[in-house]
């Protein structure tokens, strides 16, 4: 019989179990918890991380004459790499990228202050206000959030121009001779960019603020701390989370923006979303764009780290 | 004294909130082609948005990649929330919690740019997708994902483990669990996650514009696109129209909120009094 070639029947038989020991094993692999887990984790890799390994394998290669040269390249049946740091040598001797790096965090800083200054009083009224008006108040706040944000972005445009809505209103009121120059600077790109994240700094806030225990602000007043005492030693501090928290929120969206330095921004208020936007469609330089983007991630990274030490069991708790 | 103080910010913070929103709305009836100039009242710029044929063809492009992101968003959201709730140890745990937060935390700019290269190097390897539909799609699947992730979480944090427990005690298996405790508790989180995505697909301009090919443009790409060149009044009366229906569902939304909340408190309310008789 052919079959003697394969032995004895006791050699299939023991081969069969260890057949269905294999599938068993691969059936509990397939099985709920490693499934479960391996379908969000296949998309999040093919949508996260091999994208961002896509960016920096880019940044290091070098803009050939039509195409990028890829990185890895087989000759003679070896693959071989060719880094090139050309991107991040420009970028590094640039001073026009230096420059907007900078003034891209310098308006993030500002637009974070100003949502600071002005969104913890809200919030701190709004945690004091009757129980009964929370709610309405809350849901005043995250309204805008579901009207688009490109046309509330556009309405400031409208208002701020020099034959715009604000400067018609005042030139005919009498309070000014000649239109404001309120747009295409970096004040209109700072009042845009505070009026969009302002409940992403009120939000953190309230919440930490509305839990915060009153029992404390009259401890500090029977001690004898005046108000303003209380607030910097009592307030303040209990609420440190939530200010960075907030803080964060508005820092890393604001250092990337595209649209509003687009759309309220002029030419001189540089921002590095902008520029790594006309990199990639209006010059044509993936490499470029992709080192600008490595670059932009790691001045991200900092502050993040700086957020997640403070907020990691806080998010952990959470997802 | 500094009640009125605390009063008068507040409702300065909400005029400064509301006035764009609210002036978009009034010269949206203005008979002008300039938009900051006030003529006089009129429709006009509502029956030009009817003959509109642009902006009616990404309207509709819009709805249909909102509505399939919302659904896709929920389904790996949920997941991804899922196995991070219920599961706290597993290889690559670390790792898969940052790439569940990463599209959180990076703008959109690095978002965009990144899945477009990624789509490239695939298009050149497998011959597909073609940038259209489906790679908008993806794009704004991802940030959906990540959003749906949080709110999804969010609702499971508060979830009292011993329902679970119970229904296990009572013999449920665990899809079971899944089907007849999580999942109806977990549903109103489900459609404020689907609303959220939707609405986040509905407004993003920059993953689009990065993933979309020829013949693609999504509404907020249009009105991008009109805004840069400067003032355009039909872009009042798209705006009017989002808002009215915004306004419309949030209502809706809230009035059905309320309602269900009271006929809850009622039905707690009757089986406590059978309890006690």
């Amino acid at each position: 019989m052919e079959w003697s070639g394969l032995g004895s029947v006791g050699s299939i038989s023991a081969f069969w179990s260890q057949l269905v020991v294999i599938i068993n094993h691969f059936k509990k692999l397939l099985s709920g918890k490693s499934l479960l887990i391996s379908l969000p984790y296949l998309w999040l890799i093919l949508l996260v991380a091999i994208p961002l390994l896509i960016v920096l394998k880019i940044s290091l290669s070098d803009m050939g004459p039509t195409s990028v040269t890829d990185v890895l390249s087989w000759s003679q049946g070896w693959p071989t790499i060719k880094i090139n740091f050309s991107s991040y040598l420009f970028l590094a001797s640039d001073q026009l990228y230096i420059d907007t790096y900078l003034s891209s965090i310098k308006y993030a800083l500002l637009t974070t202050l100003i949502c600071l200054v002005v969104g913890f009083p809200f919030a701190y009224f709004m945690a004091r206000a009757p129980k009964y008006l929370q709610p309405m108040l809350l849901m005043l706040i995250m309204l805008p959030f579901w009207t688009s944000f490109l046309l509330r972005i556009y309405a400031w445009k409208t208002l701020l121009v020099s034959n715009g809505i604000i400067n018609n209103a005042l030139l005919s009121l009498g309070v000014i001779n000649q239109p404001l120059a309120i747009m295409n600077n970096s004040f209109s790109l700072v009042l845009g960019m505070v009026y969009s994240y302002l409940p992403f700094m009120i939000l953190p806030l309230y919440a930490n603020l509305s839990k915060l225990d009153l029992r404390f602000l009259e401890a500090a007043a029977d001690l004898g701390a005046n108000a303003f005492k209380t607030f910097w030693l009592v307030t303040v501090p209990l609420s440190k989370a939530g200010i960075i928290a907030g803080s964060m929120l508005v820092f890393i969206p604001a250092v990337g923006e595209y649209v509003i330095p687009e759309l309220l921004g002029g030419s001189d208020t540089l921002m590095i979303g902008r520029v790594l936007w006309d990199e990639f469609f209006a010059n044509n330089d993936w490499p470029m764009a992709s080192a600008v983007a490595v670059v932009m991630m790691l001045l991200i990274l900092l502050p993040m780290s700086l957020l997640s030490r403070y907020q990691s069991e806080q998010a952990e708790s959470k997802l | 004294m500094s009640k009125i103080f605390a009063r008068t910010w507040l409702i300065m913070v909400y005029l400064f909130l509301y006035l764009p929103i609210v002036t978009l709305v009034i010269y949206s009836f203005n008979d002008s082609p300039l938009v900051s100039i006030w003529s006089q009242a009129s429709l006009r710029w509502y029956s030009a948005l009817a003959n509109d044929r642009d902006l009616i063809a990404s309207v509709v492009l819009s709805f249909k990649i909102a509505l399939m992101v919302g659904l896709l968003s929920v389904l790996f959201g949920t997941l991804t929330a899922f196995v991070l709730s219920k599961y706290k140890r597993f290889y690559g745990r670390t790792f898969f919690f940052s790439m569940a937060t990463a599209p959180l935390v990076m703008p959109d700019v690095i978002v965009g740019l990144s899945l477009l290269l990624m789509l490239v190097s695939l298009q050149h390897w497998l011959g597909f997708p073609e940038r259209g539909l489906l790679t908008i799609l993806l794009g704004h699947a991802l940030l959906g994902t990540a959003y749906a992730a949080v709110v999804v979480s969010s609702r499971l944090k508060e979830m009292d483990v011993r329902l679970d427990e119970a229904a296990m005690d009572l013999g449920c298996k665990p899809r079971q669990v899944f089907r007849f405790i999580t999942f109806p508790l977990i549903m109103p989180s489900l459609i404020s996650a689907f609303l959220l995505t939707f609405t986040l697909s509905f407004d993003d301009v920059v993953l689009a514009s990065f993933l979309s090919g020829p013949g693609y443009s999504t509404l907020p790409m249009v009105i991008f696109s009109r805004a840069r060149l400067g003032l355009n009044p039909s872009i009042n009366a798209v705006a009017a129209v989002t808002i009215a229906v915004v306004s419309v569902a949030v209502i809706v939304s809230s009035i059905y909120h309320v309602r269900t909340q009271r006929k809850r408190d009622h039905e707690i309310a009757m089986r406590y009094s059978d309890g006690s008789q």
